[in-house]
């Protein structure tokens, strides 16, 4: 048994003209959990679609638990589970049936106690699936999902259109099947999901990948220092060479910089001067968020260049 | 589990969801027996003399409406609820799944067959006792072969002709277009003995002027032999390897938008 239960190497997709999936590379490790993070409309889906055997490859080697997909029949899905987006079940099935009909489909089920503890709907068990609210429908997915005990699963924005109670419990849910040593691959434009979730994140923007690692990893990576702090009235108050440089949103202020010291001793001896105070003062790496959107930025303006 | 075991399985998933909705229920099953009763109102069942002997007018048309009730079950009711099973999602959720496709397709085929023929006794059933129709009895056998393969040929085109219905909804449009005009000129609804000859043997390309054809054989009180219709079957048999071929060759899991 290989380390690796995703292996993928220059993937590409066109739909026509246009190219959904650029020439990407990446491995997914076994029990590990894996976000493909990205905006709408990114290639997140396709990719998936494909490593799941939905779609067909234009170009590029995958590898899924060790079958190609796109040929990889019975045995394959045998070992997979899927929640994609604008999927659903049989409307006029109750929900303990619709689960115990999937479990039939696999060798070795999760009982099915468990898969409907696990997400939430054992009091929903005799209900119609066409009376469940769409949350609630959204974790029978994944409860059918689940249905097979699958090694590897793959979730679609899994939390999309949740309360953030439902989306915690999720969260928890995810982390449990680490735990319990499945692979997990799934797609989100969340940053705090990714970050909560994955032990490696690829950040996909116009189908390419443009930083793949560890959070920390992904950070590192680009260079810079946050400076943030709180002032009254920031954008009047604060002299030009300061304010051009600022995000400033109501009193937040926040500045990027390559170097952080002189910055730093031309806004303190500024705030000196004028008995300015800098509340909330801090000096600190930039958040997963602040990689995402300057790389996700500088993706999209070199293609509005073009 | 085994293919044929998980079909079987299927079939029964199959049947508690289509009981499941009393509305659907209600209409599917009524809708004969309103037929049977507006050719009553128009033609009576009232005794008829005829060389070979006496038998009753309903026994002619009770044939027709059997066939309208297959086509309907079968073709029809198939065709929308794959058109509304794909647009749903559910379709894609099954091909990701281990179920073999054609566990799938041949669960949906089996149960229709079954509501169709139901569906066939129901209306015999009521003819007979309500309006004179002469039960058959030597053609039984005969009877119940034409049942079953126009059934699963006309499931099998139901599926078929989802092949060019892109959503749910353009669903009814296509079906109605490609089986009303077929079933006017096969001989179900309004005889065609004025018709010209090469509107006749236009309907004979298709499988519904088979299917009533050999369904009237079956019912004629005055057939002495068995009554199997091997010309007809026949055609109706390679109408049933067109839907099955046309499926597996070009069917598609999720809707095009």
């Amino acid at each position: 048994m290989t380390d690796f239960a995703i292996r993928v190497k220059g993937l590409s997709k066109s739909y026509g003209q246009q190219t959904v999936v650029n020439d990407i590379t990446f491995d997914v490790r076994r029990g590990e959990v894996f976000a493909l993070l990205g905006p709408n409309g990114a290639g997140k889906t396709t990719t998936v679609e494909i490593l799941e055997g939905h779609r067909k490859r234009d170009k590029g080697n995958v590898e899924v638990l060790g079958y190609d997909p796109i040929n990889a029949e019975k045995q394959f899905r045998e070992q997979i589970g899927i929640v994609l987006q604008g999927t659903g079940v049989e409307p006029q099935l109750k929900v303990g049936e619709t689960v115990e009909m999937f479990r039939g489909y696999y060798p070795d089920p999760f009982p099915l106690e468990e898969v409907l503890d696990v997400v939430g709907l054992t009091s929903e068990r005799n209900k119609l699936v066409r009376q469940l609210s769409g949350g609630q429908q959204r974790r029978l997915d994944v409860g059918v999902a689940l249905a097979g005990n699958p090694q590897l699963l793959f979730l679609d924005e899994p939390t999309t259109g949740f309360d953030p109670s439902a989306r915690r419990d999720a969260w928890d849910m995810i982390s449990n099947l680490r735990l319990m040593g499945r692979t997990v691959v799934l797609t989100t434009h969340y940053m705090d999901e990714a970050e909560h979730l994955a032990d490696h994140i690829a950040l996909m923007s116009k189908g390419s990948i443009l930083s793949y690692g560890t959070v920390a990893e992904i950070i590192a990576r680009q260079s810079g220092t946050v400076l943030g702090f709180k002032l009254e009235d920031a954008k009047t108050v604060l002299p030009k060479n300061f304010s051009d440089a600022a995000t400033i949103k109501g009193n937040k202020v926040t500045m990027r910089t390559n170097a952080p010291i002189p910055l730093l001793y031309n806004l303190t001896s500024w705030a000196l001067d004028n008995d300015q105070n800098l509340d909330d003062l801090r000096v600190e790496k930039p958040t997963l968020e602040d990689v995402y959107l300057d790389i996700v930025r500088s993706s999209t303006e070199k293609d509005a260049k073009l | 589990m085994s293919t044929v075991r998980l079909t079987i399985r299927q079939i029964k998933y199959e049947n508690k969801a289509f009981w499941r909705n009393p509305a659907a229920v209600f209409f599917t099953f009524i809708f004969p027996l309103v037929f049977l009763v507006i050719f009553n109102v128009l033609f009576g069942s009232d005794p008829l003399e005829l060389p070979e002997g006496v038998t009753h007018l309903s026994t002619f048309y009770v044939p027709g409406i059997a066939a309208l009730s297959v086509v309907s079950a079968s073709y029809t009711n198939v065709a929308m609820r794959i058109s509304f099973s794909r647009d749903q999602g559910v379709l894609k959720r099954i091909k990701g799944s281990p179920l073999p496709s054609v566990s799938f397709v041949i669960a949906r085929i089996v149960h229709s067959t079954g509501i169709s023929m139901l569906l066939v006794l129901i209306v015999v059933s009521a003819g007979i006792l309500v309006y004179n129709v002469d039960p058959p009895t030597n053609t039984i056998p005969a009877l119940i072969v034409t049942l079953l393969v126009g059934s699963a040929a006309f499931s099998a085109l139901g599926f078929a002709i989802t092949v060019i219905v892109p959503n749910v909804d353009a669903a009814p449009a296509v079906v109605n277009a490609s089986i009303l005009p077929v079933l006017f000129i096969s001989d179900v609804f309004i005889p065609m003995q004025s018709a010209p000859s090469w509107l006749t043997i236009f309907a004979q390309i298709f499988p519904v002027y088979h299917f009533s054809a050999a369904l009237q054989a079956g019912f004629n009180p005055f057939e002495t032999g068995l009554g199997f219709e091997l010309d007809h079957l026949l055609v109706m048999g390679i109408w049933l390897l067109v839907g099955i071929i046309v499926t597996v060759r070009f069917f598609s899991w999720e809707p095009r938008r």
